[in-house]
């Protein structure tokens, strides 16, 4: 059944223009950052600051809208004799994967014509591609979790700006203001904590580590080199993205059940 | 009695016009190169054919060619130096020298050159030496080709792979040294040439220069080393055409300069280190038409640099193009190409109408708390950057391409 809504979802979103217009917007990145480049590294790169910013932004502005949008739908489901968790989790992977499609699609075409299977960048896409898809999973799954816990459109909206703007941003200079005042104690396992309850911060880490300046990372102290330098850092990364996803989805669960539509 | 004297003249006549080659091989009658050094006049040639010998400090005071045939193996015994080189003239080509002694105590060498004039050092393979090629107090040598070559781990129980103490105008070229402690060490040695050699996978340093003045390195490449040169206390230096790559590791560098004037950084390329050039406490050096890419930090500049002027270097992504750590500034930067330099050129004349600022506030952050690092290129950082370009108020505000270049410099 859960199937049958994703199913829905899924079209109604792929035959959206929103859809093809995201499409669209990576493949002309990808296509004009490649023409411009022509170095496939550097274009990894400057992808990465693009990614790790606009997928989160995407992700929370659709999630927010469709949940809004698709209301009526949605009120017409819990009317029949389905599982609340089955449509709400139906609908919000229906967004996530055709977001995550998009992404996957928009930027996979123009590397691939450029022949990024045979050059040695393609791990570094491939973390590039997968981060992506994580931060649209974590924040679409937010932005739903938000919708559900605000009737008001506005407000709604609002917070899931905000909470995009938290992590994008604002997170980052509070990170970076009590990293410099708490200067005189050691730091190294609190910036790590720290750069694990952010998945931007921690997708921007595990890019950052492929593109081989984990030796940059070193100049901080023997930790972050230990951690990060090795396959353990990247595992523990991976897991932790793999929280962020289920958290937001438990609490979409958890508040749906709960919910009086 | 007049006999005799004409014959012994004409002995000595005969020595001088054509000099004898002595042969030496595990079947030859004589077995061992002290035999034939024992034998052998000045400017005789003794040729080791294939086989193993062994030497332990032998010492060659003649003028001599010794050449090595292909699958001749000197075997030190692991007891102490190899060859000692203690008269002018001796060129000895074509050995593999293996098991030099290992000392705590003593400079023990594979090739020991003191006090000598007009030596040639070629074509020799030293596989895992306590110290590869030891040239002390000694001129106008040559070691060229050679390979020295080692398994080293800890600095403090490794010697060096080619070392000079107090020569001069000594050439050095086409030599290959890995896994020792420094690839080629010289210290004060003066007017010498260091040329094409190749020097990789040290523990400490590709390259050290200590106390060296009027020297030069030229198309050299350093690769993967602790750190790939250190130029020390030293004067008029001339460092071109180089390449630097892969010193990667916690603080490591491409190239060190301190305590270093009126030094040329020409043409040469410093690709993937952490540090590209770490400059502390040097003067009057000018860096024109270097490469610097894909490195942590392209240049870092440390106290006491003073009219140092870049002109016409390539700064590609680089994390960090600039690091100061102070607010003050008496160096130049005019005239670079910088690849995040965003400015426009309206007038087409190939310079940037807007000036760039290569120091970020980020990287003045970095500086102090050295663990921001791991905010490397958040979006926060590239708003704070942003915001400090427009109104500079931590970085030096007179550290300023004025004239950036639209176009990488070929």
């Amino acid at each position: 059944m859960m199937l049958k809504v994703l199913k829905y979802s899924f079209s109604d979103l792929i035959r959206s223009r929103w859809s093809y217009v995201y499409l669209a917007f990576y493949l002309v990145l990808g296509f004009v950052l490649l023409f411009l480049n022509e170095n496939l590294s550097k274009a990894v790169i400057t992808l990465m600051n693009i990614v790790v910013v606009l997928t989160p932004m995407i992700g929370t502005i659709f999630g927010i809208m469709y949940f809004y949008n698709s209301r009526e739908f949605t009120e017409l489901l819990l009317a029949q004799p389905i599982r609340r968790r089955t449509i709400f989790l139906g609908q919000y992977l229906g967004v996530a994967l055709s977001l995550s499609l998009s992404l996957i699609l928009g930027l996979g075409i123009p590397f691939t014509i450029y022949g990024i299977t045979q050059s040695g960048q393609i791990w570094d896409f491939a973390t590039l591609l997968i981060s992506g898809t994580f931060l649209t999973f974590i924040f679409s799954g937010l932005s739903i979790y938000i919708g559900l816990l605000n009737s008001n459109k506005i407000k709604g909206f609002g917070y899931a700006i905000l909470i995009w703007l938290f992590f994008a941003v604002i997170y980052d200079g509070i990170f970076l203001i009590s990293l410099i005042v708490f200067d005189d104690y050691p730091l190294d396992k609190f910036t790590l904590f720290a750069s694990f309850f952010n998945p931007i911060d921690l997708s921007r880490i595990m890019i950052l580590l492929k593109l081989d300046i984990s030796a940059l990372l070193g100049y901080t102290g023997a930790l972050f080199q230990k951690f990060f330098g090795t396959g353990q850092g990247l595992i523990v990364a991976f897991i932790m993205l793999l929280l962020w996803v289920a958290g937001p989805m438990l609490l979409m669960v958890k508040k749906s059940t709960k919910k009086d539509f | 009695m007049r006999l005799s004297i004409v014959i012994i003249l004409l002995f000595f006549i005969n020595h001088i016009g054509n000099t004898s080659v002595w042969n030496i091989c595990p079947s030859c009658q004589l077995k061992s190169l002290e035999e034939a050094l024992d034998r052998a006049e000045p400017m005789d040639t003794i040729r080791v054919q294939k086989g193993l010998y062994e030497c332990v400090d032998i010492e060659i005071n003649k003028p001599v060619v010794i050449i090595g045939d292909e699958g001749a193996v000197i075997d030190g015994l692991e007891k102490g130096y190899v060859l000692k080189i203690l008269s002018d003239s001796v060129t000895i080509s074509g050995l593999k020298i293996i098991n030099a002694g290992k000392s705590y105590t003593k400079d023990f060498a594979a090739i020991y050159v003191y006090r000598a004039n007009h030596f040639t050092l070629s074509n020799l393979e030293i596989i895992n030496p306590f110290f590869g090629i030891l040239l002390e107090k000694s001129k106008n040598g040559n070691v060229h080709h050679n390979k020295v070559y080692g398994v080293s781990q800890r600095e403090d129980d490794s010697g060096n792979g080619i070392h000079l103490w107090h020569c001069s105008n000594v050439i050095i070229e086409q030599n290959e040294v890995y896994g020792l402690r420094d690839g080629i060490y010289l210290e004060f040695v003066d007017d010498s040439k260091v040329m094409n050699n190749y020097t990789h996978d040290n523990i400490r340093y590709g390259l050290h220069f200590m106390f060296s003045n009027r020297d030069e390195y030229v198309e050299n490449i350093f690769e993967n080393n602790g750190a790939g040169v250190a130029v020390m206390f030293s004067k008029f230096i001339l460092m071109k055409e180089n390449t630097f790559t892969h010193n990667w590791g916690t603080a490591s560098y491409g190239l060190l300069l301190k305590e270093i004037y009126d030094a040329e950084v020409i043409d040469n390329s410093f690709t993937e280190n952490t540090i590209g050039i770490f400059i502390d406490g040097s003067t009057r050096i000018n860096y024109t038409e270097n490469l610097f890419e894909q490195n942590g930090w392209a240049v870092k500049v440390s106290g006491g640099c003073y009219t140092n002027k870049f002109f016409k270097n390539n700064f590609i992504g680089n994390s960090f193009d600039i690091s100061y750590n102070a607010k003050m500034n008496d160096n130049t930067f005019d005239g670079n190409y910088w690849s995040d330099y965003t400015g426009y050129d309206l007038d087409k004349d190939g310079i940037g109408d807007v000036p760039y600022r290569p120091v970020k506030l980020f990287s003045y952050i970095v500086n102090k708390t050295p663990e921001t690092i791991i905010l490397l290129r958040s979006l926060f950082v590239d708003i704070i950057n942003f915001s400090e370009k427009v109104s500079p108020v931590f970085t030096p505000d007179n550290l300023i391409d004025n004239q950036p270049s639209t176009f990488i410099f070929q």
